[in-house]
């Protein structure tokens, strides 16, 4: 099973520790509902796209409410502590947060209590605290953008804010990126980079390139990262090999913007509606 | 790859430090204190900038005001007055990490999204529209997107007035290149 733990836009929500499942635009975890948008309820309901489609139990979540201030993620990182070690799941992925290094690392240990150990991937401002912590490597897939991967190419940046600028100078650097984000121990076990061209790669190089088909919207649509994040996670909780499951999301995610006719207006619940069937091609023609 | 082919960069240029003498940081509880002591300090006419804090106490998703230490008694004045009194304020001599000051502007149809680190903001370049917000991985982030996600750059509130985190300050910039882009 897959577990995801991230925050929500709302700072009424205390922690919310349930299974999630979708009616129509809202994700409901013990009773409390929420609309899909940007962020981890975008990742959430692509993972439960996902679990549908591939006959898998509804993700569990874990959630907290937070518009920034820092509170709702505090409240979260201590109640993961407390819970984690008890937890069953293939994988977890982790997601928005406020980074905080003394309480991630704390969850870290908390994740090494749990037997067996499940597969992590994480991404926005969870990648950005393993990073930070130096804890990279004890993650198995991170999902950046080449912005993101350009701050975890950069061993004096505590947060992409501070990346510095002749890192960040031109996208098709990527494979370099790539491999003095390794260089430094900065990197998990894999890692999707996600752009113009798609990136699966590891330590050891490139394992595999998708540029097709191409949506040049998709890379201003809030969300479309999330749902690829969210894809990755639910293929990889389903018992798929991490390499092969971040490729089908990567190609599914594209799929999805070419069935939606995606503008650079079009919003992420619109592109959501469209991962079943476009998961279902990739997945078909990969056989 | 396309996105820097055809986007264009521009650059923020670096405000100077009144009399070119030594510079001194303001540490803070947290980011949401930085942004309004920035935001007051720049208002009284004080010339200082957000940066990174020193490594030693780096702690997450954080950032210091640095001011130029002749200025050191006014600016603990203003901030006592307005109740915003840092954690410290000490000098430093080591350089800071800077915040990003390149953005990229990528043209898309009757679209332009402009990038500054993590963050994007995509408006539609007829009505000033702003039709979506991406990147960024703090929690105020989805939140900045539903409060500005189909508003106007004129109508939409600013993203520091909302916003709390390094994202936050990072869609800030990119909201206001949008806007000078926009009003040429």
């Amino acid at each position: 099973m897959l577990a995801v733990v991230g925050t929500v836009p709302d700072p009424s929500i205390p922690v919310l520790d349930g299974q999630a499942t979708i009616e129509g635009d809202e994700i409901v975890v013990g009773g409390k509902r929420l609309r899909v948008g940007r962020g981890t309820t975008a990742l959430l309901a692509a993972a439960i796209k996902v679990a549908i489609l591939m006959d898998q139990p509804m993700p569990h979540a874990y959630l907290a409410g937070d518009i920034g201030t820092g509170e709702g993620s505090l409240r979260l990182y201590a109640y993961l502590t407390e819970k984690l070690p008890h937890g069953k799941f293939r994988a977890i992925a982790f997601h928005y947060i406020l980074p905080d290094v003394d309480w991630h690392n704390k969850v870290l240990l908390a994740l090494d209590a749990m037997e067996p150990r499940p597969l992590l991937l994480a991404d926005a401002g969870w990648m950005y605290v393993a990073k930070m912590s130096g804890q990279a490597p004890s993650y198995d897939l991170f999902t950046p953008d080449a912005g993101e991967l350009a701050f975890l190419a950069d061993e004096k940046a505590p947060h992409p804010f501070y990346t510095r600028g002749f890192l960040l100078k031109e996208e098709n650097r990527v494979p370099e990126l790539i491999e003095r984000a390794y260089r430094n121990e900065d990197a998990s076990r894999c890692i999707l980079v996600k752009g113009t061209r798609d990136f699966v790669a590891t330590r050891h190089g490139i394992h595999a390139t998708i540029d097709g088909p191409t949506v040049e919207a998709m890379e201003a649509i809030g969300g479309t990262g999330d749902t690829l994040s969210g894809m990755a996670a639910a293929l990889v909780a389903s018992g798929k090999d991490l390499l092969h499951a971040a490729q089908i999301a990567a190609e599914a995610n594209r799929v999805a913007g070419v069935l939606t006719r995606a503008t650079p207006a079009t919003q992420i619940h619109e592109i959501i509606g469209n991962l079943p069937r476009a998961l279902g091609e990739v997945l078909g023609s990969s056989r | 790859m396309r996105f820097w082919r055809k986007g264009k960069e521009t650059k923020q240029k670096a405000p100077q430090h009144e009399g070119g003498m030594g510079k001194g940081i303001l540490v803070f509880r947290s980011t949401t204190e930085v942004i309004r002591a920035e935001r007051l300090l720049r208002a009284k006419g004080k010339e200082v900038r957000v940066m990174g804090p020193p490594p030693e106490i780096q702690t997450g998703c954080d950032m210091v005001i640095e001011y130029p230490l002749m200025s050191q008694l006014e600016i603990l004045r203003i901030l006592r007055e307005a109740k915003l009194e840092p954690l410290e304020a000490v000098p430093v001599d080591s350089p800071l990490l800077a915040p990003v000051g390149l953005f990229h502007v990528k043209e898309l149809g009757g679209y332009i999204m402009v990038r500054a680190a993590n963050m994007k903001i995509t408006v539609e370049k007829s009505t000033g529209m702003i039709v979506n917000v991406s990147g960024g991985g703090c929690p105020d982030v989805p939140y900045l997107a539903q409060e500005l996600v189909g508003k106007t750059l004129k109508d939409a509130p600013q993203p520091l007035e909302l916003g709390h985190t390094l994202c936050g300050y990072a869609l800030q910039l990119a909201y206001e290149e949008a806007m000078r882009i926009c009003s040429q």
